[in-house]
């Protein structure tokens, strides 16, 4: 089965005077629509250049990227404007809203930068935040709501439109810990609905609300876990004492 | 856990029978620690025989019998709940052993070692959140078992996160070696 973002043995090397630095090496990872990701890795193990790769903010040195089936370095610099606008659904730790816009502009914008009637742009942008529980918050500014909220604005521009692809950044590392289980629900959600979705993090309760978790050291993929079992292999252990 | 207690807590509510107490302690627990019967009724039996539970005389034992809860029971009860479990010594944890064996040894990757065992409690993490996902909304009792395992299989991935960052320092820069006051300070820690 095909994913909507594939990595094939990507590498990507920064040159730093006369040093290299190794930031990904030989990764290769699947996601297929439907499924949620973790990466998980301490800081400096490149989990977050992974993910602006996989989002076609930077490119490969080498390698292949491949997101709903089209190699990313065969586009143009416009091609990749339009697939991260149409395609690709980012949401960051501390949110990244425009301070001067609206939650319902926010999450509007990228529908009207990609050409959609504002009108339209709107309602859409509505409809996402309806869904999210926001319908009320619509016309307040960013300073104007709590953390929670502002992520759960972030997360609606991210799955507004057609996004096949959603790429989240330590997304509840500002948040405390009943908001940062709304944003991962609210995640899984728009999984079930066929987003594919890659969350890195440093964070295992977070992570582990992945179907499939990857580790990352040194810019390696060094291990991930098992498919995982069933609910119920929890529940049969030895009667307490 | 203490039985002892959970049974004590059940009866405050009122009286009730040796197989309703099993049911109702399960429940309680959002059905994440099975106990069998007998376990239930020996530990009645203790409480009875301590004067912190009374049972129906006249009735035949079995799941016929009634127990309730004495105002000896009562005090224990409130007694247990105030007292802070002894955290004070460190647990001899199998995991933080493990570690401590394996940095010594020269043939061992102890950073391997580590992500094996990294992977296990994030597996065991994955389940415990899946039945959060699917189940713990709708049970309060669950929510909060689940959470508590959680929190303290990620207390041990952070300190696995912890341990990893700190040995691969300390082979870059070794630490030095700790003045002999801090040694005997040491063992008097680990002993109490």
């Amino acid at each position: 089965m095909s994913g909507v973002l594939e990595l094939r043995d990507v590498t990507k090397t920064y040159v730093d005077g006369v040093d290299e630095v190794h930031a990904l090496r030989e990764v290769n990872l699947t996601v297929e629509a439907g499924k949620l990701v973790a990466v998980m890795g301490p800081s400096g193990s490149g989990k977050s250049t992974l993910l602006t790769i996989a989002g076609a903010l930077e490119s490969a040195t080498s390698g292949e990227v491949l997101v709903c089936g089209q190699p990313v370095s065969a586009m143009s610099r416009d091609e990749r404007a339009r697939l991260r606008r149409r395609a690709i659904g980012y949401v960051f730790q501390d949110f990244n809203l425009l301070p001067g816009l609206t939650a319902a502009e926010n999450v509007a914008l990228p529908l009207e930068l990609d050409g959609m009637p504002a009108g339209k742009a709107r309602a859409a942008g509505l409809r996402a935040l309806d869904d999210l529980g926001l319908a009320e918050r619509a016309s307040r500014f960013p300073d104007q709501l709590s953390g929670g909220e502002r992520q759960r604005v972030a997360i609606a521009r991210a799955v507004v439109g057609d996004h096949r692809l959603l790429l989240a950044d330590e997304p509840t590392g500002a948040l405390d810990s009943a908001n940062g289980e709304a944003v991962m629900r609210l995640l899984l959600a728009a999984c079930k609905r066929g987003l594919a979705a890659v969350v890195v993090t440093h964070d295992a309760q977070l992570a582990s609300w992945a179907e499939r978790v990857v580790f990352i050291r040194d810019g390696r993929v060094v291990d991930r876990t098992a498919p995982r079992p069933g609910p119920d292999s929890l529940l049969t252990g030895e009667p307490a004492r | 856990m203490s039985i002892r207690h959970a049974l004590l807590a059940l009866l405050s509510e009122g009286p009730k029978y040796g197989l309703q107490l099993r049911e109702e302690f399960e429940a309680r627990t959002g059905e994440v620690w099975p106990l069998n019967v007998g376990q239930v009724y020996t530990t009645l039996q203790r409480l009875e025989r301590d004067g912190l539970v009374a049972s129906d005389d006249d009735a035949d034992p079995g799941p016929q019998k009634g127990f309730r809860i004495t105002d000896g029971g009562a005090a224990e009860l409130d007694s247990w709940l105030r007292t802070p479990p002894d955290l004070a010594s460190p647990p001899r944890d199998e995991i933080v052993i493990k570690i401590l064996v394996a940095v010594r040894l020269p043939e061992v990757d102890v950073h391997e070692v580590i992500q094996e065992h990294r992977r296990y409690l994030v597996e065991l993490m994955q389940q415990w959140t899946h039945l959060k996902e699917e189940e713990a909304e709708f049970d309060l009792a669950l929510a909060l078992v689940v959470d508590a395992e959680i929190f303290r299989l990620d207390s041990v991935v952070q300190w696995l996160d912890s341990a990893d960052g700190r040995i691969k320092r300390a082979a870059v820069a070794p630490p030095a070696a700790a003045p002999a006051a801090a040694k005997i300070r040491r063992r008097a820690v680990v002993r109490r």
